[in-house]
């Protein structure tokens, strides 16, 4: 999909700029501490548990599960309206449940929103992450696993 | 020394506006209208106002207030940020500046114009986002209905809530606001079949789980105990006042903390009634910030008004309405039927109940709680007589 109007990160933010540049390589990272090895998400500068920080960024299994999702109907703006009613979903990482992802279930990378019929999603479904690029940046969603 | 500020002040005075869509005024103008209604309610002159406090989203600040009512100096002022969670934050900022000799006379307040469309937060997003929300607005969750239907989707699936548990209380709140003259849904009852048959908005939740969109401004005057009771009506004493942010919390989208059902009421509760002789037992009527219906069963459980996971069935047979329910909560129908301006009308309408003067009064109420936004940063009060 390469639909323009959609809201994007704008890589500007030096914390998350590492996440982003992962995902433009297909890779879904997620920042750990260089100390303690605690895994944080969203990125932020400083470890909430050990106080480091210094940070590494690791590839994930990429995979997980849903932990709950909602079906977005308008008013929204045109670029959503357009895929409406679609899913949007938070997947819990299969090796770390607390590390969660906002994202959406689509058929295939760069399937619309709604392609996936939303009364069959459940909370608990294994998914795995592709990647949509949309302008200059790969975004992470989720298909069945 | 340790300073409490319990029954050290009181609000003397309550001042709003109407509510309306597309009302002609700016959102400066109603606050001046709702703060000048609140003093003559106080019997208050505006240059014995020494202290403001606001909303940080507020349009008119400190400065424009302060020059337009002709206040005299003001030597105590701040504002309260994150929207929905600041109302209750704002009267007690003014209850400790007026306790600790910061100020004599404080005025705390929120004025908006939110009706028209175009005026709705999530309408005017950036294309590019380097905050927070590029975690969560690129994937289509853009308005704070879809955030807080995640959650709900959680919690129904965790607790076995239902959506006639969220329509318990978007029924109740409708029944009071029909009680209510001022309320904007006064003369349009709702049935439990409309509520089944409404549009979705972010599935689980309808149109019905939404608040209002409102133009009008509110207002309160803070002061001591004792000149609180010289003042034309009770003084209703500001018992106990706290904030709240949980940890590893994310403004409106925290699902990336530990325990996302956890969420802001919890923290803000343990400091509200440490500091309270009122307990949660004792709360004879509520005023629970109302954005969206399943804050009510997840307000109900961080203000310890039951168990964990028990929110949604606290709902049933009738237990928010007035006047039989065992806690008739948004009394003058709340943001999801009477208005919404960030809550702040649960402020007054916690006010009305403790002077006796609410359309539906709860009869000897000798106390109140008022709470403001859940999902955020958040504040808490316990008013009582």
């Amino acid at each position: 999909m390469t639909a323009s109007d959609l809201i994007l990160p704008g890589l500007q933010d030096p914390d998350a700029l590492p996440f982003w540049e992962g995902t433009g390589r297909g890779e879904l990272l997620v920042q750990t501490c260089a100390d303690c090895g605690r895994r944080r998400m969203p990125p932020r500068p400083m470890c909430f548990a050990c106080r480091s920080l210094g940070a590494r960024w690791v590839a994930s299994s990429g995979r997980g599960t849903v932990w709950s999702f909602v079906v977005v109907h308008p008013p929204l703006l045109p670029a959503y309206a357009a895929q409406a009613p679609y899913n949007v979903i938070v997947v819990a990482l299969a090796e770390d449940p607390a590390i969660r992802f906002v994202g959406n279930l689509v058929a295939s990378a760069d399937g619309r929103l709604d392609e996936i019929d939303a009364a069959t999603i459940r909370i608990g479904e294994p998914v795995r992450v592709v990647f949509s690029r949309v302008e200059d940046v790969a975004l992470p969603r989720w298909v069945r696993a | 020394m340790r300073i409490v500020i319990k029954d050290r002040t009181a609000i003397a005075g309550i001042g709003q506006t109407a509510f309306g869509k597309g009302l002609p005024d700016s959102e400066l103008s109603l606050a001046c209208q709702a703060i000048s209604l609140a003093l003559d309610d106080a019997g208050i002159a505006p240059a014995e106002v020494d202290g403001l406090v606001a909303f940080s989203m507020e349009d008119g600040r400190e400065v424009e207030v302060a020059r337009n009512l002709g206040l005299g100096g003001v030597t105590f002022f701040g504002t309260i940020g994150y929207g929905g969670g600041a109302g209750c934050g704002t009267v007690g900022h003014a209850a400790l500046a007026v306790a600790t000799g910061q100020c004599e006379v404080a005025v705390a307040w929120r004025a908006r114009k939110r009706a028209d469309k175009g005026s709705r937060p999530w309408a005017q997003s950036s294309r590019r986002l380097d905050t927070p929300w590029q975690w969560s607005r690129p994937f289509g969750l853009l308005r704070p209905v879809d955030e807080i239907a995640m959650l709900t989707r959680r919690y129904m699936h965790e607790y076995g809530a239902t959506r006639d548990h969220l329509a318990n209380v978007a029924l109740a709140f409708r029944k009071h606001a029909n009680r209510n003259p001022a309320a904007t849904m006064h003369a349009k009852p709702l049935t439990r079949e409309q509520y089944m048959a409404a549009r979705w908005i972010s599935e689980p939740l309808c149109l019905f789980d939404n608040c209002l969109e409102t133009d009008g401004a509110l207002a309160v005057v803070i002061t001591s105990a004792e000149r609180a009771r010289d003042c034309p009506h009770p003084p209703v004493y500001v018992h106990a006042y706290a904030q709240g942010i949980p940890p590893q919390h994310q403004t409106m989208t925290s699902f990336f903390c530990d325990d996302p059902l956890r969420g802001p009421s919890y923290t803000c509760a343990a400091r509200l009634w440490a500091n309270s002789d009122i307990q949660p037992a004792d709360i004879p009527v509520a005023q629970i910030y109302d954005a969206f219906s399943p804050l009510i069963p997840l307000s109900l459980e961080g203000y310890g008004f039951c168990a964990r996971g028990e929110g949604a069935a606290f709902t049933e047979g009738g237990a928010l309405e007035w006047p039989d329910g065992r806690l008739p909560t948004n009394t003058a129908g709340g943001g999801m039927s009477e208005a919404y301006v960030h809550g702040f009308n649960l402020i007054l309408e916690g006010v009305r109940q403790m002077r006796g003067t609410s359309t539906s009064q709860v009869a000897g109420a000798g106390s109140c709680l008022v709470t403001s936004g859940e999902g955020v940063p958040t504040s808490a009060l316990v008013l009582r007589r």
